[in-house]
């Protein structure tokens, strides 16, 4: 899942710097990743792992980096599952 | 309108009829800093108003402030804008300072000293988005150096300090930017632009080649980003919409004193124009709600970090500006037509082209199309629940 995270970071985050340099923990605002940006990044991310964001996640902390981003699509997944 | 007067308020009130009144056709002819107001106001301790207490100011609320602007809106308009300016900006570095000691200190100073402070947050050059900078602080030992070509400082000449916006460092991209407060000691202005506008002509917002330097502890350690979300952005859109409201309250009154002269000239017969007041009273009354409703929400959410960096909070606020800015021009349109050509006319008690050419000015400031251009994109993830 990280593989596929970091893929649609490369296409929509629009860093300034490249994403396989950055560690899973590393802030992707301070990448360059404007407020923009980081809806279209959560639109991809709905659509490939078909899930969608509520409310209470659409903040600026829970796309701050990969592992923060990968949390919340587990949490989504697993509540479909479940 | 029956407002909750607090004695913040009433106090505007009084200076605003004596002070604000006074000087208000000079400070827009001439298109200069109203000194005259703000001096009263300094002398009446309003601008260190909202710096907490326990810093030595006047603790008051959200609702006090943009009560004070609201107040202050109805007789000078550039007045009450650089007042409201100077308080996002005070709210910015209270809000979010963190106990950092510099900051503690400056805004002791603030209040003690009733400093006015300005900001400089917009930038020439491609991005024209104060989310954005091309400047960047350079780190030498202890101090930053900050050089920023902005179109836009208002007040800047009359200022004591000025709170700028820049990348965070000369590596950051540009949108990680931290806010610096500079003391007037410690930079020098440019002149490049001349403010000669339609209206808020005392507002003074020439552009200037800003060159500063600062110890490193007079820049804001929270994100720029956190920082505009939370408390620029709404402090701005309820102070500014408060104040522009301010603008259509006063046309309304004007309107108002002209019916009844109408009225009394002949008891008995409802002149013509009251129906047009009574009209543009119910669009006042719509403008208003919508900018109370405004001030109720962020004061809801104040102190909720989770709510305030949420999509839905930002919509909210983005619409209050946009919807306000939409209607306070269309009131005082509505009471210029009840006025006539006595509204028309620039020497008459209902004279109304200051009025109109202030209350343009709020659709452009910050464009509207910009701001609605974020909520369409904020739209396309926000769920309402």
């Amino acid at each position: 899942m990280t593989e596929d995270i970091r893929a649609i970071i490369r296409e929509h985050a629009r860093l300034t710097v490249d994403v396989a340099t950055l560690a899973d923990d590393a802030d992707l605002y301070q990448a360059g990743m404007t407020s923009h940006a980081s809806v279209n990044l959560m639109l991809a991310l709905e659509e490939k792992f078909d899930v969608e964001f509520p409310e209470r996640m659409l903040r600026r902390r829970a796309f701050e980096n990969i592992a923060a981003i990968r949390a919340a699509v587990e949490e989504l997944t697993a509540e479909k599952a479940g | 309108m029956a407002e909750q007067a607090s004695a913040w308020v009433t106090l505007a009130h009084k200076i605003g009829a004596s002070v604000l009144t006074a000087h208000v056709d000079d400070v827009d002819r001439a298109s200069r800093f109203p000194r005259e107001s703000i001096d009263a106001l300094r002398a009446e301790k309003f601008l260190g108003l909202f710096i907490p207490k326990e810093l030595g100011g006047g603790g008051a609320s959200l609702a006090d402030l943009t009560g004070v602007c609201h107040a202050l809106g109805q007789y000078c308009a550039s007045t009450g804008m650089v007042y409201a300016m100077h308080q996002i900006q005070i709210a910015c570095m209270m809000r979010h300072y963190k106990g950092a000691e510099f900051f503690a200190g400056y805004l002791r100073e603030c209040a003690k000293d009733e400093l006015l402070i300005a900001s400089a947050t917009t930038e020439l050059g491609p991005q024209g988005n104060t989310r954005m900078s091309s400047c960047a602080l350079e780190y030498d030992g202890d101090e930053v150096k900050l050089e920023k070509n902005t179109p836009v400082i208002s007040y800047g000449l009359e200022a004591d300090g000025i709170l700028v916006t820049s990348r965070r460092t000369v590596d950051s991209p540009p949108s990680d930017q931290a806010a610096t407060l500079v003391k007037k000691s410690q930079y020098t202005l440019e002149k490049t632009m001349e403010w000669d506008t339609l209206g808020m002509r005392g507002t003074c917002s020439h552009g200037f080649m800003f060159r500063g330097k600062a110890h490193k502890s007079q820049v804001l350690a929270t994100p720029f980003a956190e920082v505009s979300q939370q408390t620029m952005l709404p402090v701005a859109h309820t102070t500014w919409t408060s104040l522009w409201s301010g603008i259509a309250v006063d046309a309304v009154n004007r309107a108002r004193a002209f019916v009844r002269a109408e009225a009394r000239r002949q008891p008995g017969v409802t002149p013509p124009s009251a129906l047009r007041l009574a009209e543009t009273m119910n669009t006042l009354h719509l403008l208003r709600a919508n900018v109370m409703d405004g001030i109720r929400e962020y004061e809801r959410v104040m102190d909720d970090s989770e709510a305030l960096s949420g999509l839905g909070f930002a919509i909210r606020m983005n619409n209050l500006k946009v919807s306000t800015t939409q209607l306070t021009p269309q009131v005082v349109g509505q009471a210029l037509a009840v006025c006539g050509i006595a509204g028309y006319k620039s020497n008459t008690k209902f004279s109304l082209g200051r009025h109109l050419r202030d209350a343009h000015g709020g659709a452009l400031m910050v464009a509207n199309d910009r701001i609605l251009g974020t909520n369409s994109n904020l739209l396309l993830v926000y769920k309402d629940e």
